[in-house]
């Protein structure tokens, strides 16, 4: 089990803030770091990397400090947003220099290009690959010590589809195998595929915390949206209308659909299904309409 | 203390740059003033002593240490690769002082090794004048190489005050006001240097004890220092 622990973190850049009194711990699986560009999710990646000291607070891997101590990098992979990689060499001699730093030579460099698929280029010059095989490279040197903890600043970045679900798929077997995997984003699609815990940064503050549905849910104070299908949409219509968990219904004809605006989330899902069963009416669809994390995000970063 | 990834990692970053040009340039400009100064004039102990203070010593030297010094570290620090170098169970100054030794290694061969041969072709090493400004040249190499890894490591724009040291100071500065001479590399370089020579061509404005004093004294702060900042080194992010 390794833990990072931010307690009660803060850091600022001259009179700007950049990360305000965050405090929580990232376990084992994938967790995403969810946030808009510019929210403080690199400053927080940093600090957790070793390579920023919080102006407050405390970030710690297991209870050990990880600022100024380069011990923590035994248990840390790190792989960074920026490009700068020794583009002169080889991937292989890139890979091979990194897990000599480790301690460790070729054999443990060779697993890691297997690992993330970049055996069929590795002796070529970093200098002549895509952003893509850069990235997979970048990969293979924060894993080539097999790391409990992988941290990963924006990994998606620049990537076609096909090498996004490869990273994806690499990533969600770390987290199975119990190691903890952080990973930053700005696109909420990629942190809704992989993430089982997510983290939303907003404008430098921890705005929530939990998998998307809970923090859907904490949103309490905004209209859901449901899009039910039923055997008898009018009548279904007429009966949750008259309950004060709905706050507007829409009949829409060519969708063949009832648009349903829930104010109150608890006891809408236990009314829907009541009222329906009451009245004999077949539930056909009921589906969340706008319980995507964009949504979600919308919402937190107007809140 | 040395670790031979480090080493590798920064002579292919030192010597695989387009920078690398001006390790070329400059020695063969030397050569090159040498073979012309020695066909035109012939063998001339003062005058090779003149070549080799004025423009070996006292230009490419330094020129020589600000490309090896800050290239040794600058350019990693400015694109973020030295993060694949600090992310890594590696005392910091362990990182530094590999560092040091190669970009010591590269001014030497690159300063030292064409002051020689210049003053060969100079005078054939009348009176030790070659032998002095090679062994003075080595000295050099030492501080400066010292002085520019911590430049590189506290600062952006290590180069820019590398010239202004190596060209202002060293230069200019230190051939006007004869206090500035006192704390000038190459005068404690020369102090050690002019041991060798024969008669008084090679001197300096500084003693012997207290140059190498002041060499030691440099080269050790400098490089612990370096691998101070190396520890707190900060990487901001790129929002």
């Amino acid at each position: 089990m390794t833990t990072l622990t931010i307690d009660h973190v803060s850091r600022w850049f001259g009179n700007v803030v950049a990360v305000n009194d965050i405090t929580m711990t990232v376990g084992p699986g994938v967790t995403g770091l969810l946030g808009p560009n510019g929210a403080g999710k690199s400053t927080l990646i940093n600090m957790m990397g070793g390579f920023l000291a919080p102006s407050t607070g405390s970030v710690t891997l297991d209870g050990d400090r990880i600022w100024r101590n380069e011990q923590v990098y035994r248990r840390l992979g790190i792989v960074p947003e920026r490009e700068g990689m020794y583009d002169f060499l080889t991937g292989r001699e890139f890979v091979v220099a990194n897990a000599e730093l480790h301690g460790l030579g070729e054999r443990e460099a060779r697993h890691a290009l297997a690992t993330v698929q970049m055996e069929y280029a590795q002796d070529r010059k970093i200098s002549t690959y895509s952003k893509g095989m850069r990235q997979r490279v970048k990969m293979a040197s924060a894993l080539v010590h097999e790391p409990s903890v992988l941290l990963l600043d924006e990994p998606f970045n620049g990537m076609d589809p096909r090498q996004r679900m490869q990273l994806m798929d690499l990533l969600r077997t770390m987290g199975d195998e119990g190691r903890t995997v952080l990973f930053s984003s700005h696109i909420l699609e990629e942190v809704e595929q992989l993430a089982s815990h997510i983290e939303v940064i907003v404008a430098g503050r921890h705005a929530a915390s939990g998998d998307f549905r809970r923090i859907r849910r904490l949103m309490t104070d905004r209209p859901h949206r449901y899009l039910v299908r039923s055997s008898d949409d009018r009548a279904l219509a007429a009966a949750l209308i008259a309950d004060p968990s709905t706050a507007g219904i829409e009949v829409d004809l060519t969708e063949g659909a009832l648009r349903i605006q829930a104010v109150d989330f608890g006891r809408f899902t236990e009314l829907l299904p009541k009222v329906a069963r009451e009245r004999n009416i077949r539930l056909l669809t009921v589906s969340p309409s706008d319980e995507s994390l964009e949504s979600v995000f919308s919402y937190l970063v107007a809140a | 203390m040395y670790d031979p990834t480090v080493a590798r990692l920064t002579y292919r970053a030192l010597l695989g740059r387009r920078r690398a040009l001006i390790l070329f340039a400059l020695p063969a400009l030397l050569l090159l003033i040498a073979a012309a100064v020695r066909g035109f004039n012939g063998p001339d102990d003062a005058v090779a002593s003149d070549v080799l203070g004025g423009f070996a010593l006292a230009t490419m030297v330094p020129l020589i240490g600000v490309f090896a010094g800050t290239g040794a570290i600058g350019p990693e620090i400015d694109d973020g690769s030295v993060v694949y170098l600090l992310a890594k169970p590696v005392k910091r100054p362990t990182i530094i002082f590999t560092k040091l030794i190669v970009a010591i290694a590269v001014t030497m061969v690159f300063s030292a090794v064409p002051t020689l041969l210049a003053g060969l072709i100079l005078n054939g090493n009348g009176q030790q004048v070659a032998v002095a400004y090679t062994v003075a040249a080595l000295v050099a190499s030492i501080a400066y190489a010292a002085i520019f890894l911590l430049l590189g490591t506290v600062t952006r724009h290590a180069v820019v005050f590398g010239l202004v040291y190596a060209l202002v100071w060293e230069a200019v500065f230190g051939s006007l006001v004869s206090g500035a001479r006192t704390l000038s590399v190459q005068q404690w370089a020369l102090a050690v240097g002019g041991r060798t020579a024969e008669g008084d061509l090679v001197t300096s404005e500084v003693g012997l004890p207290l140059a190498t004093v002041l060499l030691l004294a440099v080269t050790v702060l400098a490089t612990w220092y370096a691998g101070r900042r190396l520890r707190s080194l900060t990487l901001a992010g790129e929002e």
